[in-house]
Formats: C-alpha cells, sequence, structure tokens
C-alpha cells in the first residue's frame, strides 16, 4: 500500500496531507510566538513607572521592513498563481524577487541590530550619563556621538523630546563607573526586542532557504510532477504568509508604542 | 481558498478507481523493492517506516524508563539513610561522577540532580515517547488502516530530534557541575542561579524533544485526519485512536509556550537577560549583576501551561489502550463509546484552563485562584465519566483474565485513587497544607506509576504477538503483574501519609533536619516535628522501591526471551475486532496487502446470531462477491 492523498485531495477533506501539516504547524507556532507576546504583555504591565522605553527602534526603518514583506507576500501569492496556470517562468521571476526581498529584510535588520550593539550608556563618575553611538575607544578614552543627560529616565522616553542632539563627545575612562551596550543584557525591552525579532529573523531565514531551494534545485520537480510541485509552492507560501503576519504584530508592539 | 483556480480538479473518489490506482502503484513499489533490498541501518536505524520508528520510540524510552528508576532508587536510599555510602552502586557512582558522590555518599547537589533528572527523564524521555510516540506509531496507522503515517520522513526526523535531545539530558550528567538541579519543572531565577551548565544542557535538550514531540502531533493529526480507511468514520474510530489523537493536540498547542520559555531561559543564561530574574536578585549573599524588572510568575506560567496539558498527554494514551483491551477481554462492546469520546475531547480543551493550579502559593492573587479551582474540579467531570464507562463495561462480561487485562483492571482504582486524591490538591484552601509535600509526589504518582506505566504495561503485553508473532509468557507476566501493584502500593500509599504529617518534598535528608527527634535534640524550646514513625516509612519505602525494581527484571527478561521463544501465535491472537489484528503478522512495509474497508464500529463482540463473539471492522455487511458500494459504507 501507498500513502495516499500525498497530492491530490482527500474528497471528505477536501485537502492534501502536506497542507494539514503545515495548518497545524502554524497553529503550533502560533502558540510559541503567543508565548513570547504574553511575555511582553506581563513584563511591560510590571515594569517600572517610567523605565520602558519609547521611540528607541527607528519607525522608518521599521516601516521599511513593513512594506518588504507586505510586497513579499504579493510575490509570494503571484508565485504560486503562475504555478497554478502553468507559467514556470513567472514563477521564476515573482520568487527570485520574494527572495531578494527577504534577503533585503534581513540586511535591514542587521543593520538594526549592529546600531543597537554600538549603542552605549555610559554612566560617569560625577553621576550624569552619556548615551550613544561608540566612535572611537582606547585605552584611555571613548569616543561617542550623542549626549550628556543628568536623569536616566531622559534616556527612556525619547519620543516627547523631540530630535535628539548627536555631538561628538570624548570620556576619559577615568570618569567612567561603568559603561553597557544596547544589547539584550540592557533592559528588558531589549531582551524582548532581541528575543522576538531575533526569532522571527530565524524563521525568515528557514523560509528563505526553503524557498530558495524550491526555486533552485527543488524547481527541476516541474518537469516530473507539477502538480506536487505546485504544491509545495503553496505550503511553503502558507509558511511564509505567517512569517509575515508574525511581522505585522511585531511593528506595532516593538516600534510603535 | 484555491477552488476558484485549482487547475487540477480532484478526480473523483470512487471504489474502482482507488484499487485499480492502488494496484498499479504496489506493482510499481514491488519493483522498487526488488532492486535494492534495504540494509541493516537502512531497515532500522534511518527507517521511515511508522513500526520501525514505534519501535526506535519504544526501546529508547524503556531503557530511560528504567535509568530513571535507578536514579529514583539512589535517591530512595539517600532518604532513608542520609549520609551514608550507598551499598554496590556507591563506589561506582564515585568513580563516574567524582566529587560530588565522594565517598559513595549522594551529596545534596548530586541528590537535587538526580531529583530533576529522574522527573525530567520519566515524563519527557520515558512515559511521552513511550505512550505517545511508540504506541502511536506502531497502533494508530494499523488501526485506522492506513499504510503508513502521512509524513514518514518527517517522522523519522521526529525520532532523531528526540533522540538527540535525549542524548544532551544523558550527556550532561558527566559534565562539571553535573545535571540540571532545579527540579523538571525549572523554576526560575534559580535555574538560572545555580552555577551548573546542566540546566544549560537541559534546555536545549527541551528545546529538541520539544521539536520532536511537534514533529510527532503533526504527523499523527494529518494522518488520522487524512488516512483513515475508507469507511473508517470518526465514530468507528477506535477509542484509542481517538485519545490519541486528543493527546496530539495537546502535544501540538501546549508545548510551544513552554518552547518560548525555554527559549527566554536560555537568554537569561547566555545573553544575559532578564527575562524570569526580578529586580534586587540576590545570588550568594550578593547582589546578582543584572538588568532586573523580570518575572518569575511567568516562567511558572508558561511552564505549568504545558504542564498540566501534560499530564493528560501522559494519561490519555494509557486510557486509550485499556479501553481497547478491556473491550477484547470483557468480549462486550465498550459501555458508552460516545461518552468516551466526548469526554476525551472536553479533557483536551478544558485541560488548557486549569494550569494556575499549581500556583496556588505563588501569590498570584485569590481571584485567580478561585477561577482556576472552579475549572479544577470541572476537569474531574469528564475524567470520572471515562473511568465509570470504563467500569461499567466489566458488568456481565464473560472476562478472560490474562496479562495485558489484569493490568488494564489494576489501571482503573489505582488510576481512581490518583485521581480522587487530586481534588483536595485542587481547592486552592487544602492545597495551602499539602502544597509541595509528599501528599503531592503520591498523588501524581499513583495517576503516573500504576496509572499510566500499567495502561503501557497492558499495551505492551496485548500489542507484543502483532510485533512479533508471539505472546509473551504468561507465567512470568503474571509474576511481574502481582509483584509490581504490590509494591508499587507500599511505596507510594505511606507518602499520602507522610504528606499530610507535613513532610515536605525535595529535601534531601528526607526531612530529617524537621522531625521530632532532631528537635528534642535541639532544645526545649523547639517543640514537634516529624514523628519517628513518619521517619521509619522511609525505610519501609526504600525496601519496596528495591522490591519494586527487582519485579521488573523478569518483564524486562521476559520481553526479549519472547521475540524469540515465545508461544507462536497467528494475526489475531486475542480474536479482535479493530483493523491492526486484521494485517497480517508482523505487518509488512505499507501494512495491509489492500486497502481495507470498514463496515461498523470498533467494539462489536458477541453480537447475536453471528457465528464468532467478535465481528472484525472490516467484515463486509454482506456476503463477499455481492456489490458494495463506497457510498453506502461511508
Amino acid at each position: 500500500m501507498e500513502i495516499p492523498y500525498t497530492v491530490k485531495p482527500r474528497p471528505d477533506t477536501g485537502i492534501y496531507n502536506a497542507k494539514v501539516g503545515i495548518w497545524l504547524f502554524l497553529a503550533s507556532e502560533v502558540m510559541l510566538f503567543g508565548g513570547l507576546f504574553s511575555a511582553y504583555v506581563l513584563l511591560r504591565v510590571g515594569a517600572d513607572e517610567g523605565y520602558w522605553p519609547h521611540g528607541w527602534l527607528d519607525v522608518r526603518l521599521g516601516t521599511l521592513n513593513t512594506v518588504l514583506l507586505a510586497l513579499s507576500a504579493i510575490t509570494t501569492l503571484l508565485a504560486w498563481v503562475a504555478c497554478k496556470v502553468g507559467q514556470f517562468g513567472r514563477f521564476k521571476f515573482f520568487h527570485a524577487c520574494t527572495i531578494v526581498l527577504a534577503l533585503t529584510f534581513l540586511g535591514v535588520k542587521m543593520y538594526e541590530y549592529h546600531d543597537k550593539w554600538i549603542h552605549y550608556e555610559i554612566k560617569l563618575k560625577d553621576g550624569r550619563f552619556a548615551d550613544g553611538h561608540m566612535i572611537a575607544s582606547d585605552d584611555t578614552s571613548v569616543t561617542i556621538e550623542g549626549r550628556y543627560v543628568t536623569d536616566e529616565k531622559a534616556l527612556y522616553d525619547l519620543r516627547s523630546q523631540g530630535p535628539i542632539p548627536r555631538d561628538e563627545i570624548k570620556i576619559s575612562r577615568s570618569d567612567i563607573l561603568s559603561m553597557e551596550n544596547y544589547g539584550p543584557w540592557h533592559n528588558t525591552f531589549l531582551a524582548l526586542y532581541f528575543t522576538l525579532t531575533g526569532l522571527h529573523a530565524l524563521h525568515i531565514l528557514g523560509g528563505t532557504l526553503v524557498i530558495g531551494y524550491l526555486w533552485g534545485p527543488g524547481s527541476r520537480m516541474w518537469k516530473k510532477d507539477p502538480e506536487r510541485f505546485t504544491n509545495r509552492i503553496e505550503v511553503s507560501g502558507l509558511f511564509w504568509h505567517f512569517v509575515d503576519l508574525v511581522w505585522i504584530f511585531l511593528f506595532p508592539v516593538l516600534y510603535l508604542t | 481558498m484555491n477552488s476558484e483556480i485549482q487547475q487540477f480538479p480532484p478526480s473523483r473518489h470512487s471504489t474502482v478507481s482507488h484499487e485499480q490506482e492502488h494496484g498499479h502503484s504496489e506493482d510499481a513499489h514491488h519493483q522498487e523493492n526488488a532492486h535494492h533490498e534495504p540494509n541493516f541501518w537502512q531497515k532500522y536505524i534511518f527507517s521511515s517506516d511508522h513500526k520501525i520508528i514505534g519501535l526506535q520510540y519504544g526501546i529508547t524510552s524503556l531503557a530511560f524508563m528504567w535509568l530513571a528508576l535507578m536514579l529514583m532508587l539512589l535517591m530512595r536510599w539517600q532518604i532513608a539513610h542520609p549520609g551514608k555510602p550507598v551499598p554496590i552502586f556507591g563506589p561506582v557512582l564515585a568513580s563516574i561522577l567524582g566529587q560530588p558522590a565522594a565517598g559513595g555518599v549522594i551529596s545534596p547537589d548530586l541528590y537535587n540532580s538526580f531529583g530533576a533528572m529522574h522527573g525530567t527523564m520519566m515524563i519527557f524521555l520515558g512515559i511521552v515517547p513511550l505512550a505517545f510516540a511508540a504506541f502511536g506509531n506502531y497502533v494508530v496507522p494499523l488501526m485506522i488502516g492506513a499504510p503508513d503515517m502521512a509524513f514518514p520522513r518527517v517522522n523519522m526526523a521526529s525520532y532523531q530530534a528526540y533522540f538527540l535531545g535525549s542524548l544532551v539530558m544523558f550527556v550532561s550528567f558527566f559534565i562539571p557541575g553535573g545535571a540540571a538541579q532545579a527540579g523538571w519543572t525549572s523554576y526560575s531565577p534559580l535555574a538560572t542561579s545555580i552555577p551548573t551548565h546542566g540546566q544549560l544542557f537541559w534546555i536545549i535538550g527541551m528545546v529538541l524533544l520539544i521539536t520532536s514531540s511537534l514533529l510527532g502531533a503533526v504527523n499523527f493529526i494529518a494522518t488520522i485526519i487524512q488516512l483513515r480507511a475508507p469507511g473508517m468514520t470518526w465514530m468507528r474510530l477506535p477509542f484509542f485512536v481517538w485519545a490519541q489523537f486528543v493527546t496530539a493536540f495537546l502535544l501540538l498547542l501546549a508545548f510551544p509556550p513552554l518552547e518560548a520559555a525555554s527559549l527566554m531561559q536560555l537568554m537569561d543564561n547566555v545573553a544575559h537577560t532578564s527575562f524570569f530574574l526580578p529586580t534586587g536578585l540576590a545570588v550568594g549573599g550578593n547582589l546578582a549583576h543584572i538588568s532586573g524588572g523580570g518575572s518569575p510568575l511567568l516562567w511558572q506560567h508558561l511552564f505549568w501551561f504545558l504542564g498540566h496539558p501534560e499530564v493528560y498527554v501522559l494519561i490519555l494514551p494509557a486510557m486509550g489502550a485499556v479501553c481497547e483491551i478491556i473491550a477484547n477481554n470483557t468480549r462486550k462492546p465498550i459501555w458508552g463509546y460516545k461518552s468516551l469520546v466526548y469526554s476525551v475531547l472536553t479533557i483536551g480543551f478544558l485541560s488548557f484552563i486549569v494550569w494556575a493550579h499549581h500556583m496556588y502559593m505563588t501569590g498570584m492573587g485569590t481571584k485567580i485562584s478561585t477561577f482556576f479551582q472552579a475549572t479544577t474540579m470541572i476537569i474531574s467531570i469528564p475524567s470520572v465519566i471515562i473511568l465509570t464507562c470504563l467500569f461499567i463495561s466489566l458488568w456481565g462480561g464473560s472476562i478472560r483474565f490474562n496479562t495485558p487485562m489484569l493490568f488494564a483492571l489494576a489501571f482503573l482504582p489505582m488510576f481512581g485513587i490518583g485521581g480522587l486524591t487530586g481534588l483536595p490538591l485542587g481547592f486552592n484552601l487544602s492545597d495551602v497544607h499539602l502544597h509541595d509535600t509528599y501528599y503531592v509526589i503520591a498523588h501524581f504518582h499513583y495517576v503516573v506509576a500504576p496509572g499510566t506505566i500499567f495502561g503501557l504495561f497492558a499495551g505492551l503485553y496485548y500489542w507484543f504477538p502483532k510485533i512479533t508473532g508471539r505472546k509473551m509468557n504468561e507465567f512470568w507476566g503474571r509474576v511481574h503483574f502481582v509483584c509490581s501493584l504490590i509494591f508499587m502500593n507500599i511505596v507510594f500509599m505511606p507518602m499520602f501519609a507522610q504528606g499530610m504529617a507535613g513532610m515536605l518534598r525535595r529535601m534531601s535528608d528526607g526531612g530529617a533536619n524537621y522531625s521530632a527527634a532532631m528537635n528534642s535534640r535541639a532544645g526545649a524550646d523547639v517543640v514537634g516535628g516529624l514523628s519517628d514513625n513518619m521517619m521509619s516509612l522511609h525505610v519501609w519505602i526504600l525496601w519496596a522501591a528495591i522490591a519494586l525494581g527487582i519485579a521488573q527484571i523478569p518483564f524486562i527478561i521476559n520481553l526479549f526471551w519472547s521475540i524469540k521463544h515465545g508461544e507462536k501465535v497467528g494475526d489475531n491472537p486475542w480474536q479482535a475486532t479493530t483493523l491492526e489484528w486484521q494485517a497480517p503478522t508482523p505487518p509488512p512495509h505499507g501494512n495491509f496487502e489492500h486497502v481495507p474497508h470498514v463496515y461498523r464500529g470498533p467494539y462489536e463482540y458477541s453480537v447475536p446470531g453471528h457465528d464468532t463473539d467478535f465481528t472484525p471492522q472490516n467484515e463486509p455487511e454482506r456476503p463477499v462477491g455481492s456489490k458494495v458500494s463506497l457510498a453506502t459504507a461511508h
């Protein structure tokens, strides 16, 4: 006996096996990200007054990434439609677009991570704080592009402050009490930011690898078994749409609030 | 969604086309097989056949259960005789683990490791893989008349992820600092504060195990939805399949939040985030160098969101197996099949909204406690319905007392004790007294050890003839049963008393520091404490536990001996109705020679007017040869 309904839909359920599988997998993914989002809610509600960051992330870059993923959702759909109507060339074109868009998204994300990585909060011995991007550092001093503040809270709510000054500041190491960059260890918001977007970026990477495989070596199946190949494009597309959808939640939760 | 643009309309399903199509592919398959016979590695190690994968899961999980049992015996020795070297095994431990077991004495740190790993191994490496993955893999496709699982290669990946995860867990014993020490619940900040990389191994192991059960769960559900044989409607599914179906949904939806929590704990460990670490946390008397702002309660919520459905993951497959065996050995239909099905579905749903009854003592608030107390009381109703249906099924049956049936029968009162003693823990008022005492240990062990494990033993003895074509030895099976039953009860029954007397769990000295004997030595101003009676029960439990371990030896020998030397039997030695017994023995790759057609429900035993006292599900309504259209079979 062979396994039935691997390609053709089962008459009484109306779908083929892999499609059931991917929907179930997506259900579990909803629970996975649901667990992380509930962590976000609980930790944000429990945060100390005035210490939840606002405006730490660049809304323009976030919007750009949102547009990139929205476009990739469209090209993914069009790639599947192209398979459905038997236009292999169009499929190749649209999924090439998907892959380029996805890689651009990851590139922008890397830039954003790097921006946080070189961003330092420096506690000075005179009680002030220096905050900005590291330009240079040696044994005796560090140079940042940023500003001084006297109240640490001023570093948290950037949205109500207008433009943030970015002056070149040179600080002697002997004046520094402690310094820490904006990594996941810096505070709970950044921990959530790196974990949530990091897991999402891994999903983007995984989806890109699958779509890249189906676009490249995997597309040989088109000649032998176009129906099965089309199913694969549909199933991988469903995953891609889910990953897009997660971003649609991440963007307002992290960038806009 | 795609019906408008559907270029390849689904072919009309008919008996004729189905069989033609099928016959063709089978020929092609045979030719393929003739060309390359799979070698040992392809056949047994990297197999995608659901039966081989089921066996792989079964053997690995039984090995881990044995290992976890050994850990428990070492812990029981330490509890009964704190600080005394372990006889026989002590020097061995000292030479393998070094400092933590110096002089053959189990140090408190090592005790904590063993406690954490006993729980982790029994649950995640032992019972879930055995009950769900091993039995489910082997039996479910056969029961629904499918050739294999829906995604055989995903199935193989599922086992490999499990194997890798179990390896990571196992290796963690031998790293400096030893295995995880924060209990199977791994509460933060304790789990993050203990200076051992064992916790890191634990987390990575868990992520792999969760991945494995996710792949398995997707596969099971897709298989049950898509690959049911023609005529196998939902209400003709054997109850075992229903139980596995609900179990798969629990694994699918309850595990991911723990995966999320594990990722966050991993970040706490590796990236020094503070998801679960509160502001002002002190470790070893010093303020921890963390950003703070985390929530220990968050971990508990996410953990128990898995943790409670997990209890039903453990028990439902065993209930399913017990149901099959009871129907078969009472030779009558199961009483209240539909009640069973609806109850198991209700349990599945309710198990997602009872988790915080593990957290009454955390200070999460009385209103929340009240809600979870209410749902907890409600979930006991479907459980009691299932148990009642199984009890009533015994009424008026001509019962065959073979080994599987003995285990199945013992399951009923044992699970009953386990379940009913859970009610005082579900009421938050009485839980305040019983929380984290030996009462809790006794309660959940009654559910899992003499409950689930007996159900699984019943299943092993029952389905063994399908796997090997031979029965396991009946006499030694009974010896195994009687000894297990007696010693299980001697081990766990006294713990109820100890717990109610106030003995806390997780103490490496078994509460000696809180005993009346110790207190009287301390001076006149300290009164009370655990009485000598309560303390002396530890010794009873130790010897009963050792006897319980020894009682498993006949089973292990029987299991391996019977593969070659057991009594030879035919395809259907128990005269059962369900489809797995209508397949050849052992079932070949692809299971059935022809697609089985199902014409009736799963438990048609002793149908009046029928020649035999059982009517297999695939026996046609009319004499063979007359035309049976599929439409009527649906």
